[in-house]
């Protein structure tokens, strides 16, 4: 906390301290002297103070968290890089005097020549009456403008306690049930149709509770060997969030005569992520970086599908460490 | 007078053209058979068995032009009919004589419910045909629009499920929730427009495109009215 403080006082003292003038290397002006032009310097003061407003407009927007202000976000930061490019075009053109140059460079040799270009330099932004206040100006619209920027980096939510990324409602025994809540009974899942199914008594909003559940013929799996009593009868749960961004996966393509048709899967609309349900959920195409975690199943005496347990890895959008946690209960 | 003779003639003969043996068994011998096997029974590797399928589906794969298919490798899409109304019907009441099977399905989508249509739609049939029903893709197979498919045709579809298409049996989607789907796409096929550019109707890529070009255009404007041409 107080390297903090002796920061802020180091920035404010190098931003308020005066430095005296760098002697010049020789009394000729190259670039003419000429008067301040005042109206124009203060039109640029005015555009980066405005942009460097609307810039710090975006965080207070931002931590006040009601949808209808979404539209002011973008007005803010729309506005704020406006601004600020429309200053720079005053500064560009009225302010600093400009020279177009169409000469080959000079060989480094000659360092009189070089001096001669920061001098010139130098020169051009002499007639700026006000030049550290539109210096000050400037950069607090730029400063705030990257403020503004790095803002919504708020919204990836808790840098430490990342528990909630993992916990899902499932457990072994929950029911499944349809989005009426009545509760799926197994004979009644049949092939070629593919059913979205979500937890009894649990929060459906939660990225890990819906479900895509298919029947596929129990010859065609192919889970790994500690998978093998996770589909009873050939019925398979996945989670229905992709993971690679977390759309729904509300594809199921399912061939009518496998032998000349693409092999079932399912596929995410957003960017085609294609997965196989024979497989465990293995990628066959897409981005999505891994598989869809899978959910394993048990029919009770009555005949209804339960939970066997959570699902096989971390649900929803992929991100730096996923593939090393599990899903909790 | 004539005419109406001659139309009078016709009436007269009506009766006995439709009088005549189903030509559906010769249809089938001459268009169906290569694929499909002798009474549906299906070629392994080349076309699937049609027992069973029942007059519904036959009716939909007739009726959009989906069969007769050129190569059994090619996706069916909706293409010019090869059979007339007559072909049609002996051909399907002599695929459904094959097996006992769904009869085709007589939707009544003015019982249904647009809202609950969208609602329906949006949840089973979106993911592939988009929310405006105008198609789209799945990986490997290219999703149709439904534009032309008449309320039958979108129910047998449903039932059946050709090609990559998942089916939707009545305990998944009841007959009664098939007919609002069915009136939310007749609705799709005509939205009712407030006004500006709808852009097709397809969603937020062409939008996005427009929106893109208006702020290439935009930006080029700006880049000339800042800059300067320079000469050479």
């Amino acid at each position: 906390m107080s390297k903090l403080r002796d920061w802020l006082i180091a920035g404010g003292v190098l931003l308020a301290g005066r430095r005296p003038p760098r002697p010049r290397p020789t009394s000729r002006r190259i670039v003419e002297a000429r008067d301040p032009n005042t109206g124009s310097e203060l039109l640029a003061t005015v555009l980066f103070l405005g942009a460097a407003a609307c810039a710090l407009a975006f965080p207070f927007l931002y931590a006040f968290d009601v949808p209808a202000l979404t539209q002011l976000l973008g007005l803010s930061l729309g506005l704020a890089c406006m601004l600020l490019a429309a200053g720079l075009v005053v500064v560009g053109k009225r302010v600093v005097v400009t020279e177009e140059l169409e000469e080959p460079y000079p060989p480094p040799a000659r360092v009189w020549e070089q001096e001669e270009v920061v001098q010139i330099v130098e020169e051009s932004t002499d007639s700026i009456s006000r030049k550290r206040f539109l210096v000050v100006a400037g950069g607090a619209a730029v400063g705030s403008l990257g403020i503004a920027l790095i803002t919504p980096a708020a919204s990836l939510g808790p840098v430490l306690d990342m528990d909630p990324f993992f916990r899902t409602t499932w457990k072994r025994g929950r029911r499944l049930v349809d989005e009426h809540g009545k509760p799926f009974r197994a004979e009644a899942i049949e092939q070629q149709v593919f059913y979205t199914a979500y937890p009894e008594h649990g929060d459906r909003e939660e990225i890990g509770a819906p479900l895509i559940v298919v029947r596929l013929e129990p010859a065609e799996l192919q889970l790994p060997a500690e998978r093998k009593d996770w589909a009873p009868e050939g019925i398979v749960a996945y989670s229905k969030i992709c993971t690679h961004a977390g759309c729904a996966v509300s594809e199921y393509r399912v061939p009518t005569f496998a032998p000349v048709e693409p092999k079932p899967a399912l596929v995410c609309p957003c960017h085609y992520s294609t997965f196989d349900p024979a497989a465990a959920g293995h990628v066959l195409f897409g981005p999505a970086g891994r598989p869809l975690p899978q959910l394993p199943l048990q029919i009770d005496a009555a005949g209804h599908l339960r939970a066997g347990g959570n699902f096989s890895g971390a649900v929803g959008p992929s991100w730096w460490g996923v593939r090393n946690r599990k899903a909790k209960p | 007078m004539r005419r109406a003779a001659l139309i009078l003639a016709l009436l007269a003969l009506a009766p006995q053209a439709s009088a005549q043996p189903p030509q559906g068994a010769a249809l089938y011998a001459e268009d169906c058979v290569k694929c499909h096997g002798a009474k549906g029974v299906g070629v392994p590797g080349v076309g699937p068995p049609l027992r069973g399928v029942g007059a519904g589906t036959a009716d939909f794969y007739l009726r959009t032009g989906y069969m007769p298919l050129g190569s059994p490798h090619e996706q069916p899409y909706r293409k010019r009919v090869l059979f007339d109304e007559r072909q049609i019907v002996s051909l399907v009441r002599y695929v459904a004589s094959f097996g006992s099977g769904p009869p085709i399905p007589q939707p009544h989508p003015e019982h249904g419910n647009v809202a609950e249509g969208l609602h329906l739609f949006t949840e089973h049939c979106a993911g592939c045909h988009q929310v405006v029903a105008r198609g789209g893709v799945v990986t490997g197979a290219r999703v149709p629009p439904l534009t032309r498919a008449s309320p039958v045709e979108i129910a047998e579809a449903v039932r059946a499920g050709p090609y990559v298409m998942p089916a939707f049996t009545k305990s998944a989607l009841s007959d009664a929730q098939l007919d609002s789907i069915i009136r939310y796409v007749e609705y799709a096929k005509h939205p009712s427009n407030v006004g500006g550019w709808g852009i097709g109707f397809v969603g937020p890529v062409p939008e996005g495109m427009v929106t893109w070009l208006i702020a290439a255009v935009a930006l080029v404007a700006i880049c000339t009215a800042i800059g300067r041409r320079v000469s050479g």
